[in-house]
């Protein structure tokens, strides 16, 4: 199981302001630990569900070329106080996280 | 068990079956256009066609990235009936690096952080209403970070 992810979500009038970190090391397999000087195997975050009130608003594909820790914001239209919003990520390890928060 | 109890018992099933999976909105996420190692062949694996340049497509994003480990790019647009927002840096080994797919709740815009291994041109591409649209932008990258 993946570490928890944090959410900040604004009401902005009907319009929910989102920003989440997703702690994750986002192994691109491409680097080399500096002591066995071996290629550390790629392990990144693939998929990034979104839900509004259990309806899948938005899905992110990434790729290796997101940073660590990635950091993603994005607004929902029709949001109101009560609403939960939810976050889930799979990675190419089939770890995965999900964490919900819900409106003010 | 009777004919009443099985039919019963099967109708059950199934309505447990539907609401325990949700609803796939979107496709699943084009594994090939992530291993492409052109900015084109991405681009086509991943959205079928290739993209008109518009004013309508906004991407914010350093003109210089001190650290290629963490480039923050924001991509807007005041296109309507948008579908996704993906970007691509076309000096990186694998280009594509982030495709969202949007229903039409999301307001237009996406804010992610990017690992850019040199300079290079980094494009927004937008689809809306079944068409794609796109703006690009050259960043300069004084340390590269796609090798940590």
């Amino acid at each position: 199981m993946g570490k928890p992810i944090k959410i900040r979500a604004k009401l902005k009038g009907d319009i929910a302001e989102v920003k989440a970190l997703l702690p994750h090391n986002m192994e691109s397999g491409m680097r080399r630990d500096p002591d066995s000087g071996e290629l550390v195997a790629a392990h990144y975050i693939t998929d990034v569900t979104v839900e509004h009130n259990g309806e899948q608003v938005m899905v992110a594909y990434w790729g290796t070329a997101v940073s660590k820790n990635p950091y993603v914001a994005f607004s929902i239209k029709g949001a109101a106080s009560g609403d939960v919003i939810r976050i889930s990520w799979i990675d190419n390890m089939s770890d995965s996280s999900e964490t919900e928060i819900t409106l003010k | 068990m009777n004919i009443d109890r099985r039919n019963m018992l099967r109708s059950l099933l199934a309505v447990a079956v539907t609401l325990a999976f949700p609803r796939i909105l979107f496709a699943a996420r084009a594994d090939k256009a992530f291993e492409a190692t052109t900015a084109d062949e991405a681009i086509a694996e991943l959205l079928g066609a290739v993209p008109t340049e518009s004013d309508k497509v906004h991407m914010k994003i350093p003109d210089i990235a001190e650290n290629g480990a963490v480039v923050p790019v924001t991509v807007s647009t005041d296109l309507e009936d948008v579908e996704s927002i993906s970007v691509v840096v076309d000096n990186n080994p694998t280009p594509l690096a982030a495709s969202f797919a949007m229903s039409p709740k999301m307001v237009p815009v996406v804010s992610v952080r990017i690992k850019m291994g040199q300079s290079s041109n980094v494009r927004a591409i937008v689809k809306a209403g079944g068409n794609l649209y796109s703006t690009s932008k050259e960043v300069k990258v004084t340390i590269g970070g796609c090798g940590g």
